[in-house]
Formats: structure tokens, C-alpha cells, sequence
């Protein structure tokens, strides 16, 4: 391939498709994990590129403004968490807790889940999407269950039946849609590709359209942990590694959500059919609900931050059902903003569970004291995702309760509920964990701060002040998920 | 000719609905598996006409899939697994066939609701099957919800994804179907094997797992 025709969208798939098979053959796994966040870093450069030169729509892959937003933001994570990985990993095979080979295969993974997300989000085509998240729940299955004790078997099998069920209905939706497009795209491959469904979709049968979005809805939103589908997430965030839990709730969330998006402006383009956002509004509303209370009766550190992810996907699904660019633009910028601070939180809490030995938030007392950075990181990242000012996240909510004031005032009363449930109960745990007298083990650890005090700067920065260009492509992007 | 058509394929799709009910009250494993077997072969001939119907060869090799995979290779890996494991005469209780019966009809009765009017301008070989693989899917998921042993809930997803398979070999000229059932069959396996391991946690306690993950990496 000459420099002339070089395709970022390709690289994006290739790099981490061929880093996969590469990483599986390495057998030295000091190696693995470098090469693990070369490539890793070398995709991101990928997504930086999308941003200046936009490859032609094609038959299996397009890069518009909307999937751009989420390439960026998920390499950017994926490559940050793989920096976090590689010193967590060497931490796990000191102890014992995984063997070399057992490191060898979660790498490969890792690069495997990075070509199955960008895949979900770069395909032009229903199916090859539907495609791609199958394989991103099977790769992280296999990775949730690699510490191989009963508990992280069942969590993984749990995740798997449920995930299993979510995909096949969202495969029935994707099937019904196909039907819908039929009749006037003709048979075959054309209607099942995005660009050509988006732009003949005012003639598409609006009631096979609406039981379409039902079953989507439920499929890709029980892989996005809305409540009451909610079941596998906190197990399989709380017994995998680390690395997998922020990878989770930072980017295969948002790609299961991006799933929903698409098929809400699919919708949105069809003047007959319902409009999807009384559906979003009521998953995410009982997400939030319900996520808030279930904090306050968590005794595992990584299972409470899972419920704090399934609260803060309740408010984006809220935002975007809620639709005009006012709520959009705060969906979009709380799903950022909640990815960057949730997987700074993984880091370290990955950090913090291998210094004390525990997960069990009664065991971790005094972090400030005894790790000074990783528990000042700690009440940084959990100050962040509570909502407190100036940070990133405290103005993403603001303009979601505020656009939700202006249009619809009896909605806001129960979000605010929500959010101010949440924010007692992660608060109420923190300050145990935070401050006192430290107990128990206290291991001196070589934690890499590097990823952690990125993430909250970014977050910090955007709280203080968002950069004029990325407002605009935004509130252009906000514009057209309408 | 036409009629023909529509009657054949009807006739397969109704039999699918049929298996699924006859899966809801099998209290034992065996004849669980059986009646998966008698399904998966249904499914496959259901596909197959399909095939010669919409001259569309690449759902030949769809049924082909069905037929070797979900009729032959997976059932006897099953019950290799389940006589292994001794549980091959266990009944499982299943409170209430009566009720979960009359649940399965309404879902049925739900199904053709939600599917006829939303396709009332399809073709009508595509409309009818996809109501019969929406009660499929349905019927699946019930008997998912009702099933307790694992076994019997891969069972109950199968029967899910078999409807599912239905309903895209009945959108016409659907591209990726073969690509799809590929995609389901990886699952699938994955899904065997899933139980396999996590049989053996429940049979032996957890030192003994560790114990053979380490028998089996020694040799490296």
C-alpha cells in the first residue's frame, strides 16, 4: 500500500486485527504488553487522522461525523488503558494470579475486542455491525473468565446468556428493518447499508419500523446495561481484570449505545413511525433509579463503580431520548466525560485492589495516608463522576437537567432524584475509603499514575473551559442525531 | 404452483412452533435433546425450501449448516456431556406445565398481533414466517426463564436462535444469512464448551479446576 491511497478507516480495522494474531504467537510477555500499547497507540493516531481526511462512504465501511465521535474517544481509551494494562498485568503474573500464558491470551484478546469495536462502529452495513458486537461480547467474555475462580466463571457465564439474548434480539430487529427496506431499496445488499437506509427511510413501512426499534432497543440495550437488563453487568465488571472493567464501561457501553443512536435516526428520518425517544427515556430513567439506589448496599469497590456506570448510561440514554441539540450536545458530552473519569476510576481502583488485596470496600480505609496518590486520584475521579464543579461531568449533567427543565419540567424532578441518590451513596463510601486510619495490607506497588492523571485533566479542562472547535462539532454532530 | 409454495412452507414453519411447545414440557434430558434434534432437522428442510422457492443457493448451504451442525454434531456432544456427567435420566421439575403452556400460547397469540398488521403489505411467505420465528424466539426465551440447569437453557437459547434463522431465510434476498448462521454456530460452540467448564466447577470444588488449568499448561 503507497502512502497515496493509505485508508485510516482500514488501519483502524488491520492494525488491531493483525496485532491480535501477532500477539497470540509472542510467547515473552514483557514483549506483548509493549507491543500491546504500541499498536494501540498507533490506532489512535489512526482515529486523529479521520479527523482531517474523511475516506468516501464504501460498501462496508463509512466515517461520518457521528462515528467519529466514538472512534476517537474509544481508541483514545483503548490506548490509555493498555498503558494502565501493561503495569497491571506484570503486578497480576508477580503474584501469581495469572500464568504467562494466561497473559499471552488476554493481549491478543485485547487487540481482538479493539478490531471488533471499531468494526461495530466504522461498518456501513446492519449486519456486519450486528456482526461486530457479537464478536466484542465474546472476546470479553473470555477475558472476564480468565481468572478461572468460581466466581469469575459464573459472572462470565452470566454475561454470556444475557448477552447472548440481547444480541439474538437485536438480530430479529435487524432482520425486521431489512424487511422494512425491501419493498423500496429492492432486494439484497443495498438495504442493509447505512447510507443507503438513511436516505430512503421516509418511504419505509412505519409500523414494521416500530416493532424493529422494540426489539433493538431491548437487544443492543441490554448490552449497553440499561435496567432491568442490567443483571450481567456488575458481576462481569467486578470479577474480570481491571483493564476489562474500564474497558467496558468506557467504550463497549458507548458502542452498544452508538447501535441504539443509529437505529433512533433511523426512525427519526420516518415521519409515520413513533418516535423513539418515550422508550429511551423510560430504560433510562429506571437505569438511573435503580442504579442509585443499589449503590448504597455495595460492599465490592469494582462492583459499586458498575452500578455507577449503569446510572450514568441511564442519564445518556435519558439525554439522547429527550432529542434536539440541546440534550443531544449534553448526551454527548456526558457519554465523553463519563467514559474518560469511569476508566480513570478502573485505574485506580485496579491499583488500589492489588495494593491492599481486596475488593471489599469495608477492608480499604485511609487511602489518602497510606497510598497519598492513588487515593487523592481516587476522591479526584469519584468527585468527578459525582457531579461536583468544576469538573467535566458536573456541567454535562447541568445541561442535561436544564434542557430537560426548559421542555419537559416533571421528567427533571425524578433525574435530579436520581442524581442526587447516587451522589450521597458514592460519597457515603468514599470518605471510608478515603480518609482514617489505614488497616489491613498495604503493599508498596509500582502504579503508573500516567493514564489516571490524563484522564482527570482532560475531564478537569473540560469542566473549566471546552474549546471553541469541539463545541461546533458537537452541536453539529448533536444536530444530526436530531 | 404458487399455493404450493406458500402451503409447504407453512407446513415447516407451523411443525417449528410445534417443537418448541413439545420442548416446554420435556422433563428429561434425553428426550430435551430429542426433540432439539427433530427441531434442528425441521428448521433445516424449512431453510432448504426456502432455498428452492426464492432460488436463492446460498441458503442451500444454511440448511446444510443447521442440518450437520444443530441436528448431528452438537446434540451428541451434548449427550456425551450430560451422560459424563450422569444427569442423562435426572427430571428436572419444571413447576407448572399447564401454566407455562398457556403463557406459550399467549405469546404465540402475541406474536402474530405484533407481526401480521406490521406486514401487511410483505409477501405472505415472508409475513407468515416471520410471525412462526417471532413465537419461536418468544417460545425460546420462556423456556429459558423457566429452565434452572444450564444444559437446558443452552437448549431453550438454540431453539431461540433456530427461530431466528427462520425469520432471516424468509426476508427475501437478505444477504449475510449464511455469514450469520456462521456467527450463531461460533456462539453456539463457545456456548458448549462454557458449559462444559462450568459443569465441572459445580461436580468438583474449586482447588481441583486450578488443578487441572495447571496439569494442562505444564507441558509448555
Amino acid at each position: 500500500m503507497t502512502l497515496m491511497n493509505f485508508d485510516p478507516a482500514i488501519a483502524l480495522l488491520a492494525l488491531p486485527a493483525f496485532a491480535a494474531v501477532i500477539l497470540a504467537l509472542l510467547p515473552d510477555y514483557r514483549l506483548t504488553s509493549r507491543i500491546n500499547v504500541l499498536v494501540s497507540g498507533l490506532t489512535f493516531l489512526c482515529a486523529g487522522l479521520l479527523l482531517f481526511e474523511r475516506p468516501a462512504p464504501g460498501r462496508y465501511l463509512f466515517v461520518d461525523d457521528l462515528n467519529v465521535v466514538f472512534v476517537v474517544l474509544s481508541t483514545f481509551i483503548g490506548f490509555t488503558t493498555s498503558v494502565f494494562s501493561a503495569s497491571y498485568i506484570d503486578h497480576e503474573l508477580e503474584s501469581g494470579k495469572l500464568t504467562p500464558a494466561y497473559a499471552r491470551f488476554y493481549h491478543a484478546m485485547y487487540q481482538a475486542l479493539m478490531f471488533a469495536m471499531n468494526l461495530g462502529l466504522l461498518a456501513n452495513n446492519i449486519g456486519l455491525m450486528w456482526v461486530a458486537i457479537e464478536v466484542s461480547t465474546l472476546t470479553t467474555v473470555l477475558m472476564v473468565g480468565i481468572y478461572r475462580t468460581p466466581e469469575a466463571l459464573e459472572a462470565a457465564w452470566k454475561y454470556f446468556i444475557l448477552g447472548s439474548v440481547g444480541i439474538a434480539l437485536a438480530l430479529f430487529g435487524t432482520i425486521l428493518v431489512y424487511m422494512a427496506a425491501e419493498p423500496v431499496i429492492g432486494e439484497g445488499y443495498d438495504a442493509m447499508v447505512w447510507t443507503s437506509l438513511m436516505q430512503h427511510a421516509a418511504h419505509f413501512s412505519p409500523r414494521l419500523l416500530n416493532v424493529a426499534f422494540v426489539f433493538l432497543m431491548l437487544g443492543y440495550g441490554t448490552k449497553v446495561g440499561l435496567a432491568p437488563m442490567h443483571a450481567w453487568l456488575p458481576d462481569a465488571h467486578a470479577e474480570g481484570p481491571t483493564p476489562i472493567s474500564a474497558v467496558l464501561s468506557g467504550l463497549l457501553l458507548n458502542v452498544a449505545l452508538y447501535a441504539v443512536l443509529r437505529f433512533k435516526m433511523l426512525l427519526a428520518a420516518n415521519a409515520a413511525a413513533i418516535s423513539p425517544g418515550a422508550l429511551m427515556i423510560a430504560l433510562g430513567l429506571a437505569s438511573l433509579i435503580f442504579a442509585g439506589f443499589m449503590l448504597y448496599r455495595r460492599d465490592d469497590i469494582k462492583r459499586l463503580f458498575a452500578y455507577s456506570s449503569i446510572e450514568h448510561m441511564g442519564v445518556i440514554t435519558f439525554a439522547f431520548g429527550m432529542g434536539g441539540p440541546l440534550a443531544n450536545f449534553a448526551g454527548l458530552l456526558h457519554m465523553t466525560m463519563h467514559s474518560l473519569t469511569k476508566s480513570a476510576i478502573f485505574f485506580a481502583v485496579g491499583h488500589i485492589a492489588q495494593a491492599k488485596g481486596t475488593q471489599k470496600i469495608a477492608d480499604i480505609k485511609g487511602l489518602t495516608s497510606s497510598h497519598p496518590m492513588l487515593g487523592w486520584g481516587l476522591v479526584a475521579s469519584v468527585a468527578a463522576i459525582a457531579g461536583l464543579p468544576p469538573l467535566g461531568i458536573f456541567m454535562s449533567e447541568f445541561l442535561v437537567v436544564s434542557s430537560t427543565f426548559a421542555r419537559q419540567p416533571l421528567l427533571a424532578i425524578p433525574l435530579v432524584l436520581g442524581l442526587l441518590i447516587a451522589f450521597g451513596a458514592l460519597f457515603m463510601r468514599l470518605i471510608g475509603m478515603a480518609f482514617g486510619e489505614p488497616t489491613g495490607r498495604a503493599d508498596k506497588i509500582e502504579a503508573s499514575v500516567v493514564p489516571l492523571l490524563t484522564h482527570l485533566s482532560l475531564v478537569l479542562i473540560a469542566g473549566l473551559y471546552l474549546p471553541a472547535h469541539l463545541v461546533a462539532w458537537f452541536q453539529n454532530v448533536a444536530r444530526l442525531l436530531g | 404452483m404458487d399455493r404450493l409454495y406458500f402451503d409447504v412452507a407453512h407446513l415447516f414453519a407451523g411443525s417449528l412452533v410445534l417443537t418448541s411447545f413439545m420442548l416446554l414440557y420435556q422433563d428429561r434430558m434425553s428426550g430435551l435433546i430429542n426433540v432439539f434434534m427433530l427441531q434442528a432437522v425441521i428448521l433445516s428442510f424449512s431453510v432448504g425450501w426456502q432455498a428452492y422457492a426464492q432460488h436463492a443457493p446460498h441458503l442451500y448451504l444454511t440448511a446444510a449448516i443447521a442440518l450437520v451442525f444443530k441436528a448431528l454434531v452438537i446434540p451428541i456432544a451434548l449427550r456425551n456431556m450430560i451422560v459424563r456427567l450422569g444427569i442423562h435420566r435426572e427430571i428436572e421439575i419444571i413447576g407448572g406445565v399447564g401454566v407455562t403452556m398457556l403463557l406459550g400460547i399467549a405469546l404465540v397469540g402475541l406474536s402474530l398481533a405484533i407481526v401480521l398488521p406490521a406486514t401487511a403489505t410483505a409477501d405472505p411467505l415472508a409475513r407468515e414466517d416471520i410471525a412462526f420465528a417471532l413465537s419461536v424466539v418468544l417460545l425460546g426465551l420462556l423456556m429459558m426463564v423457566t429452565r434452572r440447569n444450564a444444559v437446558s437453557q443452552v437448549i431453550g437459547f438454540m431453539s431461540l436462535e433456530n427461530g431466528l434463522i427462520l425469520a432471516a431465510a424468509g426476508a427475501k434476498g437478505m444477504p449475510l444469512v449464511v455469514e450469520i448462521s456462521v456467527a450463531f454456530s461460533v456462539l453456539i460452540a463457545f456456548i458448549v464448551i462454557g458449559i462444559f467448564l462450568f459443569r465441572i466447577r459445580e461436580r468438583f470444588d474449586t482447588v481441583d479446576v486450578q488443578e487441572l488449568d495447571r496439569v494442562r499448561e505444564r507441558p509448555r
